[in-house]
């Protein structure tokens, strides 16, 4: 039988096995950031272990920084002091720290896969659970809590127990204006929130061959919100192209060399998953979420489902949306586009071709926050800072900002925000905030009407964002 | 009563160290959250993860279900119920899921709790839970059900989870269902081995591995 891409990659890096448990997985890069990496320092130190493999390791500021005034002093004692930690624990122990300020400081998910960091074939973790955007390129990449992060100082591996596997296939061409966040959250929306648990899933079909990278980590990016460990995409020509010439990506006869083996990942034909599903690309429309989990989304031109379930009401009454209603015209006074799911150039691009020459709406505040200095800078190069600036948005610093809200940038109590990132869990975007969320460009449209429209109607719209 | 802070003080130590709490049995009470989906950032809300230690979560697990956008009790909040007590914790559907931070375990132990039930489990916060000796006991649908109703109705009834045996009962009764562990991972919480432990004895083989990456 086939080997799948999981397993071509899973069984590359198995040092040993556990009898009758779990094996010792070899890790290749370690990405950590101030919020999930300070305890297992100090378990490390506490028990005198030295971190075993430094120079895999890499670090950047990102969770809890400002997106305003990065050069000045952090006001926020806890936030400062957590980033005074960090810059210490790497100091200490030898690890490439590109903290705030340095030119490629960014998001993790964001910075990594820019930098070439990421390649095809490796193992990645990081103590956040969207690490799985890493597997956009063929990867292992996936979440691992505190204490897995001091098991891969110590050891550079993990004791962990093969998932299962699940495909998800898509097929067709996807229709004008509906992007990469859009299909993902229609698998969501059509699977649940917990379909992925105990999976590994690789994303196939046209739909994703036809991606840009920067789709492929949008799309991987959101596997945790089905539950999956993770997500992978075969790497591709697509792949080597962005991988190559990148700061820390292999060159000349390496890469070849590199480039020869990573030809030999995808998933062979007569390979079986553990659960399949296969959806078609022209029943996905751009997509919102209603409700106060990632899988509560439907078709913007599609209504609140009606549903007796305890749970569902009472997210629905979070939400203050009545089941059965439609949110079109929904008016909405708060935009973010960012997020390690949204925030690298071409959600800009998207963004910035929509909102050329309007003016978002009055009652609209509007947070454009890259997800790295490098997207900044490009930001500024390609003129949309321009664009943005003319239209009332407001581009901010580098940051994981408004998604999980631990700095500033908080959703007030009860106001609706239709944002970019990956989850509308409740007060997820600051105390008893609202979250819709959808792709950039009905970000966009949002805030230009001030209110939830249908894209899928406005036909400038259909002729920019086109395929 | 004393117990309790007793217990909390014993969870609070094995945080601040390195070494497991070890876990065998528990009797207790149960406090029920009959909540699906219930996510990390319900848990332990991101605002209070600027701490660069493990001590403190446990103030604000469910911070925002506990208390209201005013800092007042919830007291339609089970937590806050002074009916319900105890060190297990039943809850509903998909318990744990979104955010990987562990500090959403370091949160429950902190609390008190030491068992979490529930009929499904988010990955990332089962793990978590293992390394911490937080035991996730994960039954069937129709069992939760009747473990909620029955704690509802009943707070004074208390619930036996044996990990040896690998069951959970509704004491003075006979409804007890068994519950699955990883060998390995119930190996470790009964011994209070860490996984730290293990991969640092295979120094020697992980070496040996990276010496024969030839790419």
């Amino acid at each position: 039988m086939g080997k799948t891409l999981f397993d071509k990659v899973w069984d590359a890096h198995v040092v040993n096995s556990v009898q009758n448990g779990p094996q010792v997985l070899y890790i290749d890069k370690h990405l950590i950031h101030e919020v999930t990496s300070p305890q297992a320092f100090n378990e490390l130190e506490a028990r005198g272990i030295p971190v075993f493999r430094p120079n895999q390791i890499v670090a950047t500021a990102d969770h809890n920084t400002p997106t305003l005034n990065q050069d000045l002093p952090i006001k926020d004692e806890l936030s400062r002091k957590q980033l005074e930690q960090l810059s210490e624990n790497c100091a200490k122990n030898g690890i490439t720290l590109y903290e705030l300020g340095h030119k490629y400081n960014g998001i993790v998910h964001v910075m990594a896969p820019e930098l070439g960091i990421t390649q095809p074939g490796m193992t990645m973790v990081c103590g956040d659970s969207h690490t799985s955007t890493h597997g956009a390129f063929g990867t292992i990449a996936f979440g691992i809590g505190t204490s897995q992060v001091a098991q891969v100082f110590a050891s550079q591996c993990l004791l962990l127990t093969k998932p299962k596997s699940l495909r998800v296939t898509v097929n067709g061409k996807l229709k004008n204006g509906v992007l990469p966040k859009d299909v993902i959250l229609y698998i969501i929306s059509k699977l649940g929130t917990n379909s992925g648990t105990g999976y590994f899933c690789e994303y196939a079909g046209d739909v994703f061959e036809n991606m840009s990278m920067e789709g492929r980590m949008t799309v991987c990016n959101m596997s945790i919100e089905m539950g999956a460990r993770g997500g992978m995409i075969a790497p591709d020509d697509t792949t080597f192209e962005y991988v190559k010439g990148r700061k820390f990506a292999p060159q000349g006869k390496d890469l070849d060399k590199k480039v020869t083996y990573w030809k030999t990942l995808p998933t062979d034909a007569d390979a079986v998953f553990d659960k399949e599903y296969v959806f078609d690309a022209e029943d996905i429309e751009p997509m919102v979420t209603y409700g106060t989990n990632p899988g509560m989304g439907i078709k913007i031109s599609e209504t609140i489902p009606v549903d007796d379930n305890a749970s569902f009401k009472k997210s629905l009454e979070y939400m203050n949306f009545a089941a059965g209603e439609s949110l079109i015209n929904k008016p909405i006074n708060f935009v973010f586009i960012g997020s390690c799911t949204n925030s690298r150039i071409e959600d800009f691009r998207v963004a910035a071709n929509f909102i050329k020459g309007k003016q978002k709406a009055d009652n609209v505040t509007a947070w454009l926050v890259p997800g790295s200095k490098q997207v900044e800078a490009q930001i500024i190069e390609e003129g949309l800072k321009g664009i943005f600036e003319n239209a009332g948005f407001e581009l901010r610093q580098p940051g994981c900002s408004a998604c999980l809200a631990m700095n500033d940038d908080k959703i007030p109590q009860g106001e609706y925000c239709v944002s970019t990132s990956n989850r509308n869990f409740e007060g997820r975007q600051g105390q008893g905030s609202r979250t819709i969320l959808a792709s950039p460009l009905v970000a966009a449209a949002t805030a230009v009407a001030g209110k939830i429209v249908d894209v899928t109607k406005d036909i400038e719209t259909l002729e920019i964002v086109s395929h | 009563m004393l117990d309790k802070i007793k217990n909390i003080n014993k969870k609070i130590s094995a945080l601040a160290g390195s070494s497991m709490e070890k876990f065998t049995t528990l009797t207790s009470r149960a406090i029920p959250l009959a909540i699906e989906n219930v996510d990390t950032d319900q848990i332990i809300p991101a605002r209070f993860l600027k701490t660069t230690d493990k001590q403190g979560f446990g103030d604000n697990v469910f911070r925002d279900w506990r208390f209201d956008k005013h800092g007042s009790i919830n007291k339609n909040f089970s937590l806050n119920n002074p009916k319900y007590s105890g060190s297990i914790l039943v809850a509903g559907d998909n318990f744990g899921c979104g955010s990987s931070r562990e500090h959403a375990a370091w949160a429950l132990i902190g609390y008190g709790f030491e068992v979490i039930v529930s009929s499904f489990f988010a990955d990332i916060f089962k793990g978590n839970a293992l390394n911490n000796g937080l035991l996730p006991v994960q039954v069937s649908e129709g069992f939760l059900k009747t473990l909620l109703e029955t704690v509802e109705a009943h707070p004074e009834t208390n619930i036996e989870v044996n990990l040896e045996n690998q069951t959970i009962s509704i004491a003075n009764s006979d409804v007890s269902e068994s519950f699955d562990i990883d060998t390995y991972k119930k190996t470790c919480m009964i011994n209070g081995y860490g996984d730290i432990d293990y991969l640092l004895s295979k120094k020697e083989q992980i070496e040996a591995f990276e010496a024969e990456q030839t790419l």
